[in-house]
């Protein structure tokens, strides 16, 4: 790609999440909004490399996609058209050529907000949910998705054709929660962003070095969440606990690849920018004065952030913002994250009697990291023996081969 | 818009309730019908008998072959239908989780087909 090519890439990307937003409310019609957004970006591909950017490219490519749409309708028309869509025709005409000629139509930021909603809706199923937010507002093509998420362009096109005429068969609404239901819709958004980050920020450790796209789009697409809700905390939190945990990416994989933990990172690799950028939107949301679980897990990543060497680690404050996290979701992976906590800040018998009540649940007896965190704790105390035992569980649980490699690296190292 | 609201429920559940928790549910189905009515949204409503009295048919090769019970053996059974019609999804939803089974069972909820010649 040239370098104008990568500019207008750039442009197209930033603005076609926005622009998709408006159009599918003007048209009220997601798959003729996605089809006439491809139409103005073809005629931009042109006129643009001639003669340059217009003014507002938004507003440019939303009033040619209208325009664009009319001639759909108008060729479907003569075709075959739905009673709807010869209506929905006969009503763009009227406008675009009523009084008021051919108007300029704008994106507006309500839009975008409306089509997160919409393509988090809880109707529809959380890889539906993910899918659509990442082709519609994150302006991904199917084959990007489909290599993000290694599942086959088949399958996300069919998950996508299918979430589109769900929403407009079942009617999902166009439209901004109101008060009473935001708050639970949020969290539907906000679990679609952080799982679209986890997807990129774990897979870098898994050689796909590609789906760090998937971070900078997360990114991208919390950036604006936060920045069209700026009352709400939650957005906030979410922004900075990725931010916060995306500044510790160089530093988590070693140069032969293998995972390093936190204790053992680096900490001149930590992107200090990114760090402090962080810390102060945790303290802004903070202030709001209404704390959730994304503000308190940004919390904890900003005290680990803070501390200059792990030995440094306030570990008392972790444990208290654990204790606070357990009472959002209390969910085993958060208890045992608690008694890491509690390991450092009393001591790693106290962490070992808080994992035995884990362990008699068996919730966690296939989750590595369980595994790990108790072989660590034997470690500390000087019971080799003990740890390799629980090395050796936590092998076949491994989530992938840097954790795998770690996993043996740690057993033939106590073994010696 | 309108949307049927399927009721799914474990009759054996009910079999179970005394007379008084029926008579309980049964006032709740009440209110409920009647809130629906007044708000305008309600188009129907059928109650079912359960699926001991259900006959299942099916016709193969012209001919025409009842059998006794329900169409699937399952844990929950259709029980009865809301037909509503409202703005979208969304007030569907909110009118669904209100019906007194939805605590125990399952609402689905399915638009229905607009075909203008039926």
């Amino acid at each position: 790609m040239s370098e104008a090519a990568h500019a207008l890439d750039r442009i197209f990307r930033a603005e076609s999440g926005p622009v998709l937003a408006t159009l599918i409310r003007v048209l009220g019609d997601f798959q003729l909004a996605e089809d006439a957004l491809q139409d103005a970006l073809a005629v931009a591909l042109e006129t643009w490399s001639k003669n340059g950017l217009p003014a507002s490219p938004g507003a440019w490519l939303t009033t040619t996609a209208r325009r664009k749409a009319v001639d759909r309708l108008r060729h479907l028309r003569i075709v075959e058209a739905t009673s709807s869509e010869l209506a929905l025709s006969i009503r763009l005409d009227q406008e675009a050529y009523g009084a008021l000629g051919e108007f300029e139509v704008s994106p507006v930021p309500d839009d975008q907000l409306r089509l997160i909603f919409t393509c988090c809706h809880p109707a529809l199923s959380r890889e539906a949910q993910i899918a659509l937010t990442l082709r519609t507002l994150g302006g991904l093509s199917i084959a990007e998705i489909a290599h993000a998420f290694l599942i086959n362009e088949a399958t996300i096109a069919q998950r996508v054709a299918r979430a589109k005429q769900k929403i407009a068969r079942a009617r999902i609404p166009y439209e901004i929660p109101d008060r009473e239901s935001l708050g639970p819709r949020l969290d539907a958004v906000l679990s679609v962003l952080y799982l679209v980050f986890n997807e990129g920020y774990l897979a870098t450790s898994r050689g796909h070095l590609v789906r760090s796209d998937l971070v900078a789009d997360a990114l991208r697409l919390a950036r604006g969440l936060s920045a069209l809700l700026p009352d709400e905390p939650e957005p906030l939190g979410l922004l900075a606990l990725m931010l916060l945990h995306d500044s510790r990416r160089e530093a988590r994989v070693s140069d032969e690849g293998d995972l390093v933990l936190l204790e053992d990172q680096d900490r001149s690799k930590w992107k200090r920018p990114q760090i402090q950028e962080g810390v102060q939107l945790v303290e802004q949301a903070l202030r709001m004065g209404r704390p959730g679980p994304y503000q308190v897990q940004s919390a904890i990543a900003a005290v680990h952030a803070e501390a200059a060497t792990a030995g440094e680690t306030d570990w008392r404050q972790i444990a208290v913002l654990y204790d606070q996290l357990l009472r959002y979701e209390r969910t085993p992976v958060i208890e045992l994250n608690r008694a890491v906590a509690i390991s450092y800040a009393a001591t790693p018998v106290e962490g070992l009697r808080l994992l035995k009540g884990i362990e008699r649940t068996g919730a966690l007896e296939q989750y590595a990291p369980f595994h790990l965190a108790r072989a660590d704790m034997f470690r500390r105390l000087g019971l080799n023996d003990d740890a390799r035992e629980c090395y050796r569980r936590a092998l076949p649980f491994a989530q992938n081969d840097q954790v795998r490699r770690f996993i043996e690296k740690r057993l033939h190292g106590e073994a010696r | 818009m309108k949307y049927a609201l399927l009721i799914y429920a474990a009759e054996k559940d009910w079999a179970k309730k005394s007379n008084e928790e029926q008579g309980r549910v049964y006032n709740e189905y009440m209110a409920y019908t009647v809130e629906l009515k007044k708000s305008g949204r309600l188009v129907s409503c059928e109650p079912l008998d359960p699926t001991s009295t259900a006959t299942t048919i099916r016709v193969r090769n012209g001919k025409t072959v009842p059998t006794d019970g329900p169409f699937a053996d399952t844990k929950e059974q259709l029980g009865g239908i809301y037909v509503v019609d409202v703005k979208d999804l969304n007030e569907a939803i909110a009118w669904a989780s209100k019906i007194p089974d939805a605590r125990t069972g399952s609402i689905e909820i399915r638009p229905l087909m607009n075909v203008p010649e039926m």
